[in-house]
């Protein structure tokens, strides 16, 4: 029987919840990194038991973990005996260090963006928001960080460079932090062409690139967003999620600050598919893992007030790429609710039927083993949640 | 022989109890003190210093011998009291609760 593991990332640490494929009871497993705030763990698809975390805090900046063993032990990448010290003697410790490419050769990247009084400001490292391992080698992975960039390993996590080509485009100085910061949070890779990833900024927009990081191209035609001074603007749109169904990479739904968006053209042009939300701000969004006509998202009320409508958390499935809508309740608390979901807190598994995942700010992880028809809470009283990974284990 | 107490999200991430001992040789000053701690812990390379600068992180701070030194230089002797072992060389995260 197939196992279940759920990687999940809170403001004080890890927690890795595993089941049998009856996803009925679940062993929680953490904190790990206790204290420490961890953005996003996700496990290779080519070694299911190979799996990265960003472990990160305000104080002592950013960490690297990495797990050969699916979570029981960690470590620092690169922290063996032999690989610790460098030829000249001192700790080579690669691994959480994340420096922005300034060279002219590798990208002509641009140092500065815009700043929140309307002044240029050069890009800071802060902290790694997403992993995304490869789909084909379990030693190569991307990070997308903040202040907006990508960055990619392919020695397992020990070392880090920039693809500067992202930055470096001519767009850069309008890019602008949103309320949490400048940060790439959304990074899909397609399974059908190892050279094409789509990223999403916060708040500058989506982005594609067709030779593997090297150049990339704005795809932000026909989002409209009236909080920046030109609403059609090329750039400066505040995207909160992008999902794709791995059948269909031209196929991309995206979540919005407002708004819920899909393209059927790479990112090429976008119409809204908000339809009978009762409100289209959120944060995340996720495709069924069976059927790639069928979303989810979790309305939020709106950007000042981050919590649900009424105080009733409802997940929205559509059945239909979009526009209709239909709200699930069944085992979410229906009053006095008042938590969010992040953008990177949810996630579906590719058992039959589908399971679906998502984890809130008040320490909730809830799941439905039947595609979002009925929930339950899994773990409660969790730290705040700030990511959540379904994995299947054969 | 000096003695450093680590702030605790570090020692677990160093995976020590608190204080660490060092051996050392030559002149202490925050830098050399730092550049010890970090050739026998690498992990914490990163954690109390810039990987590019090696400035002190904003919400770092050096403390000993009840004094506050994180504004001093970095090439600055430390106190004899640390370098003999009898006072801690105590890093800690900036109060800010969270």
């Amino acid at each position: 029987m197939s196992t279940v593991r759920v990687l999940v990332g809170t403001r004080k640490g890890a927690f890795i919840l595993t089941s049998d494929g009856a996803r009925k009871r679940w062993k929680v497993s953490g904190p790990h990194f206790a204290g420490w705030e961890i953005y996003h763990m996700k496990a290779s698809a080519v070694d299911p038991d190979r799996i990265y975390a960003s472990q990160t805090s305000a104080w002592f900046g950013q960490i690297i973990q990495r797990s050969d063993d699916g979570g029981k032990n960690w470590s620092t990448p690169g922290s063996s005996p032999e690989e610790l010290q460098s030829s000249d003697g001192m700790p080579k410790a690669e691994s959480n260090k994340f420096v922005y490419d300034t060279s002219t050769e590798t990208g002509k990247p641009i140092t500065t963006h815009q700043w929140y009084d309307g002044t240029q400001h050069p890009w800071e490292f802060k902290r790694v928001w997403h992993l995304e391992p490869s789909l084909h080698d379990p030693d190569h992975v991307y990070a997308g960080v903040e202040d907006a960039a990508i960055f990619e390993s392919k020695d397992g996590g020990k070392s880090w460079h920039e693809l500067a080509g992202l930055r470096g485009s001519d767009t850069g100085p309008k890019w602008q932090p949103g309320a949490g910061g400048m940060c790439l949070h959304t990074i899909l890779l397609d399974p059908k062409d190892p050279q094409r990833i789509y990223i999403a900024i916060s708040a500058a927009g989506a982005f594609r690139t067709e030779d593997g990081g090297k150049t990339w191209k704005l795809i932000n035609r026909g989002l409209h967003s009236q909080y920046i001074p030109d609403p059609n603007a090329e750039v400066g749109h505040c995207v909160h999620r992008i999902a794709m169904h791995p059948s269909r990479p031209n196929t991309l739904f995206m979540q919005k600050h407002w708004d819920v968006m899909r393209s059927d053209d790479a990112g090429d042009s976008w119409h809204e598919v908000s339809g009978n939300l009762p409100t289209d701000f959120g944060f995340p969004i996720d495709v069924h893992a069976h059927e790639p006509e069928t979303i989810y998202v979790v309305p939020i009320k709106s950007d000042s007030e981050h919590y649900p409508p009424s105080g009733r958390l409802r997940v929205y499935r559509s059945r239909t790429g979009g526009n209709e809508w239909e709200p699930l309740t069944k085992g979410l608390p229906q009053r006095n609710c008042y938590v969010n979901v992040l953008r990177d807190a949810m996630s579906v598994d590719s058992l039959e039927p589908c399971g679906v995942y998502f984890g809130t700010t008040g320490g909730q992880v809830y799941a439905s083993v039947d595609a979002g028809d009925k929930w339950k809470p899994i773990v409660r009283d969790l730290p705040a949640v700030l990511s959540v990974e379904a994995q299947i284990l054969q | 022989m000096i003695r450093v107490i680590l702030p605790p999200n570090l020692s677990t991430l160093a995976r020590v109890d608190g204080e660490i001992e060092l051996e050392f040789n030559g002149t202490l000053t925050q830098r050399s003190l730092l550049d010890a701690v970090e050739a026998k812990y690498p992990m914490l390379c990163g954690t109390l210093r810039d990987h590019v600068t090696q400035g002190r992180r904003p919400m770092v701070r050096f403390f000993a011998c009840g004094e506050d030194l994180s504004h001093e230089s970095a090439d600055t002797p430390l106190p004899d009291a640390i370098a003999n072992g009898a006072e801690p060389f105590l890093i800690i995260g900036a109060i800010a609760g969270g």
